[in-house]
Formats: structure tokens, sequence, C-alpha cells
């Protein structure tokens, strides 16, 4: 059965039924619903957690269970998980557990070069619309085949980083080597073929470590392996079916069928997150830096889009970091979050009757990026927020949801008329096209303001200050 | 320092020659100077290491399998009720028109690339746009057609000959009552101008205004009768009647435009089809930038691709993307802290990647903008639906150059 089609009153069955509220929730049927919509955790029912509900808990747990495994890949205190998911489709219930993203460094780099590196991924921040975007982990090549060498890189990057980390050489000597040095971090091992499986096995259980099953482009042989792993008794497993450039569509096609096996037809053995490796477009890097990079940034961007759990990443570059993990934060966001924000007047700072009026959209990344462009400028002023549907300035305006008349009913609806002296707003430089409209329409003198809101404390200093 | 572009072929992909003479004919585009050294590597094979002493490991109840336990994998195959429309875009002289080539897109049977089940019939189709009057443009797009900005002939033949355009988007933004105000008679000589300057099929777009749309929609039909032009775009708000009138007399196609909403797609579908077959019309959803809203375009896009196979017959066309949207972010043409990159790479890229997300979301028709993202989408393309020998990457982890 579709766990997606679990209905409440099948969980409910097996709640308490006492509607104690400990879960904060007014009874078990509103508990119910929220776990069947996966907004509350299982485990915020109390009474569940004891000896007298211990049958129904793990029946519970079976029923909502994700179809995809949640596999966490580093210590309790420094983790990342992966998987998890629920759904294939976004639309459906939001996807969890955003695509971890690790970047390489070899043991056969100088140790500055190892240093240097760790360095960058640690010190990667954006911060966009309120939160900070970052990197997760770092994987260690072992190019060296050599286990004295490997451990003295595991060791190194372990000594300089708290980021969880991935192992990778497909020889066991060499991956325990380096497991002896980290296994308390509890890294992700990596790989586990067609040829090792018994011994990465091995490792895996000794060390207790989650483990990557490598089976390039040969599902079958996955899904055997997983299998084979599964009753050696591993349960912590992560799917690599190889990431390709030239073979791109049987990537696509790859990681396409191992998550709808999970999601919609439940198959245990295939249940398990997906590892891809946008790095292998330096196995034939180009004469040119930038086209490996900008490949390995195409390759990761549509696998972000298709199933990938986590991306073994080699370039570090801002300009291939920033749309990558701007498109993870996009992706992973809660369809069901509205797009706009409540329409008005925001006031900013302490504005009196002679502070600025502005517009914008009630589009909520056109408001948050407009409102956080205002406090960095420290401006006291209105902003009038209109209610654009949720569109954007362009969309809205190319929607008409954003016309003269709509901005005249809302000077008017707002009263902003009785909150300041003049009479003049400043409108978005993408709106320029209305102004000639809005002060036929309001009696209202236009202003027309930047193109981009970087630009606004700019203007109001030239623009405003001298008016 | 600024890099000159080598002529020389030796291998090197034709994609990366291409991408790197598009990026570098910029001269302030400031990329590193890297140079590749591979190292020769050593093997020193010492298998001994000590074991530190560990904590007992519970050993499974079950016999650990000594051999691989076989099992099969049968691709996960699903039944679709329904399918997307094929809609076909300019006319070739025995057709009526004056194009050397048409183009058609549409026609899934399955979602975008589950090659699994029903590869795609008609490989996704990328038109380049193209201005009637000089607009503001990023300067990494401008860098590109500074020469032709106020002659858009010349600026369609370049997209097509230099950057491998399959249809031209001609948005005549100079009607606009607020800009020019351009005459519907004298938009329609631009049209006619651009018909003649290239031979692929052609889209032209209006101003947003729904009433001066109209009127400049309905003189383009007639002036270019029978060419099966792809007018961009009618929306719920223009008289659909006589939108739809002019485009069906004169033999066109158009693009059903709505505000990332599922059911102003179907009501605006419904209106049309008292007046024009299915297979004239092409939607578009609204597409938004990568971090401004990426994601509602993607999941409408797929929500109605997904609905259409399910055997929603109203929403059963092809999906257009106004790509260059992108370029709204303001991370795609800004100057920002050096570590970001050179906004000459940060825009191509920007718009790129938006693109391929929404490649796999459903999009039949992208308009694009930066010649390196058009290059890359096209490759991309071909490589999803042109079968091709997987490389050998089983030793990835020895094998990355750096």
């Amino acid at each position: 059965m579709p766990k997606k089609s679990l209905s409440p009153t099948e969980v409910y069955k097996y709640l308490p039924k006492t509607n104690c509220k400990e879960c904060g929730e007014e009874n078990c049927m509103a508990f119910a619903t929220k776990l069947v919509n996966r907004e509350v955790a299982l485990d915020k029912c109390s009474p569940l957690l004891t000896n007298k509900y211990k049958e129904n808990y793990k029946v519970l747990w079976e029923m909502l269970k994700p179809p995809v495994k949640e596999v966490t890949i580093g210590s309790e205190s420094n983790s990342v998980k992966i998987g998890g998911k629920l759904v294939m489709y976004r639309h459906e219930l939001t996807w969890v557990n955003p695509t971890a993203i690790a970047i390489d460094v070899s043991d056969d780099m100088p140790e500055e070069e190892i240093i240097k590196r760790v360095k960058e991924v640690e010190s990667f921040s954006y911060d966009y619309i309120g939160q900070k975007l970052k990197l997760d982990l770092i994987a260690i090549r072992s190019v060296s085949n050599d286990p004295n060498i490997f451990r003295a890189a595991v060791k190194k990057v372990s000594s300089i980083t708290n980021l969880p980390l991935i192992l990778c050489s497909l020889d066991s000597n060499v991956m325990e080597a380096g497991l002896i040095e980290v296994s308390r971090k509890k890294p992700l091992i990596y790989a586990a073929t067609k040829e090792n499986w018994k011994e990465m096995a091995e490792l895996s259980l000794m060390y207790k470590c989650p483990l990557t099953v490598f089976s390039p482009n040969d599902l079958k042989t996955l899904k055997s392996l997983t299998k084979t792993l599964l009753a050696y008794g591993v349960e912590d497993l992560v799917l690599d079916p190889g990431t390709f450039w030239n073979g791109l569509g049987d990537t696509i096609n790859n990681f396409t069928m191992l998550r709808r096996a999970s999601c919609k037809e439940e198959d245990e053995l295939l249940g398990f997150p997906l590892l891809a490796v946008p790095a292998i477009v330096w196995m034939q890097p180009d004469e040119y830096p930038e086209v490996t990079i900008w490949k390995e940034t195409c390759l990761a961007s549509m696998l972000i889009a298709r199933y990938a759990d986590i991306l073994i990443m080699h370039s570090l570059e801002g300009w291939s970091l920033l749309p990558l993990t701007i498109l993870r934060e996009n992706l992973y966001t809660d369809p069901r979050k509205p797009v706009a924000v409540e329409s008005g007047i925001k006031v900013f700072g302490a504005p009196n009757d002679e502070s600025p009026v502005l517009l914008t959209s009630n589009f909520a990344l056109t408001y948050y990026t407009v409102a956080s462009d205002i406090e960095a400028g420290k401006i006291n002023c209105y902003l009038l927020v209109v209610d654009t549907e949720g569109l954007s300035i362009e969309s809205a305006i190319a929607g008409r949801k954003l016309t003269a008349e709509k901005i005249a009913e809302t000077l008017k609806e707002t009263g902003i008329e009785n909150k300041v002296k003049h009479k003049t707003l400043i409108i978005p430089g993408r709106a320029a096209r209305l102004s000639g409209e809005i002060e036929e329409l309001t009696g209202w003198k236009v202003l027309v303001g930047p193109m981009d809101s970087s630009g606004i404390p700019k203007f109001i200093q030239e623009k405003w200050v001298k008016a | 320092m600024s890099r000159k572009y080598k002529e020389k072929n030796e291998g090197v992909s034709d994609f990366g020659i291409d991408i790197i003479k598009i990026l570098s004919e910029f001269q302030e585009v400031e990329l590193e100077n890297v140079e590749i050294k591979v190292k020769e590597l050593e093997f020193l094979l010492q298998p001994f290491i000590t074991r530190i002493p560990l904590p007992k490991v519970e050993a499974p109840l079950k016999v650990k399998p000594k051999e691989i336990l076989m099992e099969e994998f049968h691709p996960p195959i699903m039944k679709y009720p329904g399918e997307i429309v094929e809609v076909k875009i300019g006319a070739t002289k025995s057709e009526g028109g004056t194009r050397g080539r048409t183009v058609t897109i549409g026609g899934e049977k399955a979602p975008a690339f589950y090659l699994f089940e029903y590869p795609p019939p008609n490989p996704p189709v990328i038109s380049i746009d193209v201005f009637d009057m000089k607009i503001p443009l990023a300067k990494a797009v401008k860098m590109h057609v500074e020469d032709v900005l106020e002659d858009p002939a010349a600026w369609a033949k370049k997209a097509v000959d230099k950057w491998g355009a399959e249809v031209i988007n001609l948005h005549l933004v100079s009607i606009d009552p607020l800009l020019k105000d351009t005459k519907p008679s004298e938009a329609a000589k631009t049209v006619e101008e651009v018909l003649q300057a290239v031979d692929v099929p052609l889209a032209v777009g209006g101003c947003g205004d729904p009433e001066k749309d109209l009127k400049v929609f309905e003189k383009v039909a007639e002036v270019a009768e029978g060419e099966n032009i792809l007018f961009n775009s009618v929306t719920l708000n223009m008289d659909i009647k006589r939108t739809a009138e002019a485009i069906k007399k004169h033999n066109h196609c158009v693009i059903a435009f709505t505000a990332m909403n599922m059911d102003d797609a179907r009501e605006l579908n419904r209106k049309l089809y008292e007046f024009l077959p299915k297979n004239k019309i092409v939607i578009d959803t609204t597409t938004a930038a990568l971090g401004y809203g990426l994601e509602y375009a993607f999941t409408v896009m797929e929500r109605t691709r997904l609905a259409a196979l399910m055997g929603d017959t109203e929403l059963q066309h092809p999906i257009s993307s106004g790509t260059t949207n992108a370029w709204a972010a303001r991370e795609a043409w800004i100057s920002m802290d050096p570590k970001w990159g050179p906004k000459e790479l940060r825009g191509p890229i920007w718009e790129t990647v938006s693109a391929l997300t929404l490649l796999l979301a459903g999009v039949d028709y992208f308009m694009m903008m930066h010649p390196a993202a058009v290059k890359t989408v096209k490759e991309v393309i071909k490589k999803l639906t042109v079968k091709e020998e997987a490389e050998k990457i089983y030793n990835w982890i020895v094998n990355l150059k750096r």
C-alpha cells in the first residue's frame, strides 16, 4: 500500500485514544492527521513510548516509515541525514533532508592543499532569505591506494574539521586504515562493489558505519548486492548507480527508476538514499577548467532535481556552488507554504511624516529581498506591499496583477495618506512603465526606483534626501 | 588576466570549445589561468596496518551469504491514460509558408525523460529571444548582441547562424503604449523583415498590454498568413475570441499564458477550445528565476504534465518556458564578492541551471538568451535523447585529474 494514501483513521486505531494533549494537539485524531501529513513525529506521543503501547508503536512505525530509508552519516554531535524521502514528487509531500553536498580531497594532495580545501568548504556560506547556505561533508579519496598514506590523510582531515566524512576506496585494506582513524565519527564507506562486497560488509558491521553500494549502470547487480548486504546484516545502505556525463541519459534514467521503484512500488531492496558523483567529469577534464566546472554544475543541478540525496563534487568555485545550493534550498522548501506575504503597510525603522514610501509585491521572495535591503541600508520608511497574488514584480505586471488601479487601491486601503505629509511614491524600477498611469490615477508623484532593490539605499540617499 | 581562445581542437570536445569561445569573447571576463598537472601516481603497497581493539559486534543471527544473492531488476513501468498533443510551429513552402524547416513539440506519453518508459518523440526545442528595440540587458548577454541591438533581423540571423536557434522568439516590446507605441502595421513590418532574414519558424510576442497586443497580433497574423507563427501569448484578460479567431483564420498557433496556477491554465484552454484545435495550443504556466520561485514553476509544470498524462484533457499540451526570466535573479547579474566568480560566468550558469531544472519538469519549448546557456541545454537534450555508451567510471576514485 502506498504510504501517502494512508488515512488518519487507520493511524488513529493504534493511538492511545486518550486525548491527553501531551503532544500539543487537541485530540488523538488531530495528531493522527498531522502524522499522516508528516507534520509531526511519532515520538511526540509520549504514552506510545511506554511499554503498554510497545506493539502499537511498532505497527505505527512500520506504517509511517518512509519508503526511502533515512541514513545518518557522522557522529551524534555532527551528522547529516540523507534520504528519508516519503514521496517521489515534491507536490505530494515536502521533500525532506536536502541533498547533502560533499567536496573531495585526496590522499595524494599536499597537506597545505588539503587544509586549504577543507577550510574553504567550512567557510562556504551564503545568506539567502534568512537561511545560511552551507556545504555538508568532506569526501576523502585514496589515490595512493596505500593504507598508511590514506590513514594519514584521514587523520589530517579529521583533526581540522568536524564535518561528517565519506571515505572513498574500493580496497578494503585501505578503507580499514581510514576507518580506524575516524570510526567514532561514523563516516560513510564508499564503496561496496560486486568484487569487494564481503570485505566492505565486514568493515561496515565492525565499525558500525553506513555503506555505499556502487554498481555503475547495472541496476540488477545493484539490487542483488543490496539484497546480499541486507542478508549479511548491513542495514544502513546508500546506492550509487553511477554518474556519467557521456551516458547522461542512463544516469537520469537510473536515478528515476530507483526512486520510483522505492516510492511507488515500495521495493524495499531499493529503498535507500541515492548518491551521485558529479566529480566524475574530472576524469577527463577539458583544456579549460571552467568548462569542466560548467559540466559538473549541470550534472549536479539535474541530479538535485532528480532524486540524488547526496553529491560528491570536486569544484569549489563560488559560481558553481552558489546556484546549486540555492537550487537545493528551493526544491526542498515545503510546497504547501504560501508564496505570498501579507499585503499592507510595513514599517521600517522609525519613519515620520516626511519619510519615503516605497512599494513592492507580496511575493515572499521579492518582499524579503526588498526588506533585507532596506534593513541593511538602515532606512526609516514605509513599504507598501501590494497583493500581487504572490507574483514577482515582472510577472505581476505581465499578468496584470500589478496595475495602476491596484496601486491606487493599495494607497487608499492602507491609509498611507494620513501617515505622511508628502505625496511621493517610490516604485520598483521594473514597474517603471506604470509610472504615468499611477500619477494620473492617484495624483501622487512617482519616483522610479532602482531595477534591483540592492540599489535602494543609494537611491534614497541620492534622490530622497535631496528631494 | 584575459585569455585568448586558442584555435586548436585536439582533444577538446566541441561543447567545451564552444562554451569557452562564447565566454571568452568578452575581454573583461577574468578567468583564472589554471594549469593542469597530471601527477605521476605512485603506488606504494603496504598492506599491513595495526588494528586497534574494538568493542565486540553482535553477529547477525542470519547465516551470512557467501555469494551474491542474485535478484532481477524490472523497470518500474506505469501506464498513462493520457498523452501530450503534438504542436507544429512554422510552415514550409509546401505547407503554405516560407520556412526552410518546421519544428514539432510535444507528443510525450510519459513524464520528462523517463526513458525506460517512453523516450520523448520530439526533443525539446530552444528558441532565442530577439527584441524589436534596444532594451536593458545584463552585461553578460549584451556583450554578445551589442552589434545587433537595434536591428532585429540581424539579431535573429546571428541567433540562428551563430548560436543555433531552432526558433526565433521576436518580442515586439516597442508596441507598448507606455514605450514607443509602435503601430501594428509597423510592427508587422518588423515581423516580415525577420521572416526574410531567417528560415527557421518564428514566435511573435507582444508587450503585455491586452488590447494593444490583440491589435498587433491581428495585423501580424494577417500579413504573415500561412507561416504558422507561434503567438506569445494569449492570456485570460485578452479578448480570447478575437485573438483565437485571428490565429485560426490565418493559420498560426499560440501560447496560452497563465500565472502559476493549473486552474487558470485549464480555464484558458477551455475558452480557446471553442475556436482552436488542440494541436494549435502550447501552454506556459510561468517561469520564475532560480532563487526567486523556480521551485513553484518547477512544481506547477511537473504537476501539469503528470495530470495531463493521467488523463486531464485540458492540460495535454506542450509546455513553454520563458527561461530568460532567470536573469531577473540578482545573483545572475550583479557584481558580487570575487569568491562568487565573475558575473560573466554566474549569469549564463544561472540561466542554464534554471533551464535544466525545468527540462526535467517537462518543458518542451525554451525561450532563452545567453549563447552558452543555449549551447549547453541543446547538448544536454541531445545527451538525454540519443543513446550513447556510458563512459567507464569504475575507477573514478583514483582517476580524477585536478
